[in-house]
């Protein structure tokens, strides 16, 4: 059973000639078929965590381990990270000019499976997969992430959770920006890869709307660089009620 | 294109409409246009027509010092109809496209011993292009070549340059009325070669011409596509494609001239760039004279900065002394393939290698899409996966 293992991180990152510390001592461990909620103010660092899992050059880690299955991830590049069975679904995807949708989740799903997926399958399985997530098929002539709704970008980043079918999914605010429906329908994905058993998920949000339609087993809420507090999923209902208070009180919540 | 936004150091992307009573595209041109090379001065430089181009590596192209002591090997493969010939300077067909407009395009003229002309019938429609292979072996050589086709034939044109040399030549396309001309010109010399070019497109009534010039290779090269109207109807489409590596310079110096009414133009090149010192130039000057009531065109350069090190210079400009148009217009804009899109495609688990390769590919793919002739967007979206290969 896959297990993404978290040890005492701290992230850094320059800004304004300035070296900051946004990550101070991160301890979690996700193994495959649980879901994780991170929950926290905006500033408290749960973005950082995403991205320094994925490899982004922007941070610096300065200590502490990440491993999955005892690799060490902070090792690989970021491809490999992907190709190890690590996704990130990004809050802000990019735009790639000239770069078909078609062509990026072929491209993808070759590096990611070692080999072309056989075309009449491939076609087949992205045309199943964008049908669930209500995509029109005219998508995926389009250019990557250009011109994209907030909706659309989102149901993207879900539709290549789905194909691509990694070990640990961290979903990066996911649900910031989406209207009801949209939010159902990506929820839905998350719950369809969730079912297979064969994914961890680390549910980064703000809000505990998301919580209404997926399930999380462990609630941690994330402050000033490193988790506060964790739980089960009843820790959602203290923080629907109370809010982050308790938690940014004292600490630098900016 | 979002990436519009993103001005890398060192590159212009500067443009300007002007509406004025005299010409400045011409005006700006240090002398008048001449076959005669006496009649230029030497560059200095500072010149608006040279002040993108380096000089010192034009091995006396420009300053008359080059003697044509080289050797370039030419082909041509010329389908049943299609004649071609060797011809004197004095010959009709030479020079009538258009006149040299800087001293090298006129040291050409002033230099080569015999001119070829390839002649399409009129009313001929070729199924199989014509081929001109050009390959270099070594030393300085001038060239003229006149491509005269006749009135409502069909053809097209490819012309390949390859191997190593100094080339300075003018080739003049005579585009009878309603004739349909396509040329593609491929520019896949060794990186030493140096070529300097004056293309001249006569377009005649209602006849259409589309060039297609990519640049791959080369030390220097600079190329001068100019399209002229004989009567009106015409219509012309330049498409453009060049891929600047390290040390390379690349221009291409476009002009169409709108004289008579209710012709069309239509300008698209797009260029992508890499490595230290890779430097891009596209001059795109549109003229709409008082005449040519009626005219509608636009011209559009796209470049993509891959690594840091390059540089583009991008200058459109469109000068109007009429107000009784369709439509006229132009864009530029450099972009840069930049670390988050990278990161963006490499946690999908693309590697950097591929990452770049998909990026670039879909950036001249778009371009290539909007030739419209099948064999053509074949062969160049081969040629553009060969130097993916090759150099990223």
């Amino acid at each position: 059973m896959a297990t993404l293992e978290i040890r005492d991180l701290h992230v850094t990152v320059e800004a304004d000639n300035a070296t900051k510390e946004i990550l101070k001592g991160v301890d979690l461990t996700v193994k495959q078929g649980e879901t994780h909620a991170i929950m926290g103010p905006n500033g408290s660092g749960k973005s950082t965590l995403a991205y320094s899992i994925a490899g982004h050059p922007k941070y610096t880690i300065t200590r502490g381990t990440v491993t999955l299955d005892g690799e060490d991830v902070l090792e690989m590049s970021v491809d490999e990270r992907a190709r190890a069975g690590m996704f990130l679904a990004m809050q802000y995807p990019v735009e790639v000019p000239g770069v078909s949708v078609s062509n990026f989740l072929r491209t993808s799903a070759t590096a990611m499976r070692g080999e072309a997926p056989k075309l009449r399958t491939w076609v087949k399985e992205v045309k199943t997969a964008m049908e669930d997530l209500q995509m029109d098929p005219a998508f995926a002539e389009r250019n990557v992430n250009e011109g994209f709704s907030g909706g659309e970008k989102k149901r993207h980043e879900i539709l290549q959770l789905e194909l691509l079918k990694p070990k640990i999914a961290i979903l990066d605010e996911t649900d910031s920006g989406l209207d009801v429906d949209a939010l159902r329908q990506v929820s839905e994905g998350v719950n369809r890869v969730h079912a297979s058993g064969e994914v961890g998920t680390l549910l980064i949000t703000h809000y505990t709307r998301i919580l209404r339609y997926i399930k999380p087993d462990f609630v941690h809420v994330f402050a000033n660089g490193r988790i506060a507090e964790s739980g089960g999923a009843e820790l959602a209902d203290k923080l629907e009620a109370e809010g982050y208070e308790a938690y940014t009180k004292g600490g630098a919540s900016a | 294109m979002a990436e519009a936004q993103n001005i890398p150091v060192g590159s212009t992307t500067a443009g300007s409409i002007a509406v004025a009573a005299e010409s400045t595209v011409a005006t700006r041109m240090s002398a008048p246009p001449s076959f005669d090379v006496a009649d230029f001065p030497v560059p200095h430089g500072r010149e608006e027509e040279w002040r993108f181009t380096p000089l010192e590596r034009l091995r006396g192209l420009h300053d008359g010092t080059a003697k044509a002591d080289g050797t370039l090997k030419a082909e041509i493969d010329a389908p049943d109809g299609v004649t071609v010939e060797a011809v004197t300077r004095d010959d009709a067909r030479v020079g009538k496209a258009g006149t040299p407009v800087d001293r090298i395009a006129a040291q050409a003229f002033s230099s080569f011993e015999k001119a070829t002309v390839v002649s399409v019938p009129k009313e001929q429609v070729l199924t199989e292009p014509v081929r001109v292979t050009l390959h270099g072996e070594g030393g300085t050589t001038f060239g003229h070549t006149v491509f005269d086709v006749g009135a409502f034939a069909e053809a097209v044109i490819i012309i390949d340059h390859t191997g190593d040399g100094v080339r300075a030549a003018n080739v003049d396309f005579l585009v009878g009325d309603g004739a349909k001309l396509t040329v593609v010109s491929v520019q896949d010399w060794d990186d030493t070669a140096v070529h300097v070019s004056q293309h001249n497109a006569l377009v005649g009534r209602d006849a259409s011409f589309k060039s297609v010039v990519v640049t791959f290779g080369g030390d220097v090269v600079r190329l001068h596509p100019r399209v002229n109207y004989a009567g009106p109807g015409g219509e012309a489409e330049l498409f453009g494609l060049y891929f600047t590596d390290a040390g390379q310079h690349q221009e291409h110096r476009l002009l169409v001239d709108h004289g008579v009414p209710h012709c069309k133009s239509n300008v698209a090149y797009k260029g992508a760039l890499q490595g230290d010192n890779a430097h891009a130039v596209w001059i795109g000057d549109v003229l709409i004279e008082a005449a040519a009531e009626g005219t509608d065109t636009y011209e559009m350069n796209r470049n993509l900065v891959l690594t840091d090190g390059a540089r583009v210079d991008s200058v459109p400009n469109l000068e109007i002394e009429t107000g009784e148009i369709v439509g006229a217009g132009h864009a530029s804009a450099t972009g840069r393939f930049d670390d988050e899109q990278l990161f963006y495609l490499m946690s999908r688990g693309i590697p950097q290698i591929e990452a770049r390769r998909l990026v670039v590919r879909g950036f001249f793919a778009e371009l290539i899409q909007q030739i419209g002739v099948p064999d053509i967007e074949e062969r160049l979206m081969a040629k553009i996966e060969a130097e993916l290969e090759a150099s990223v």
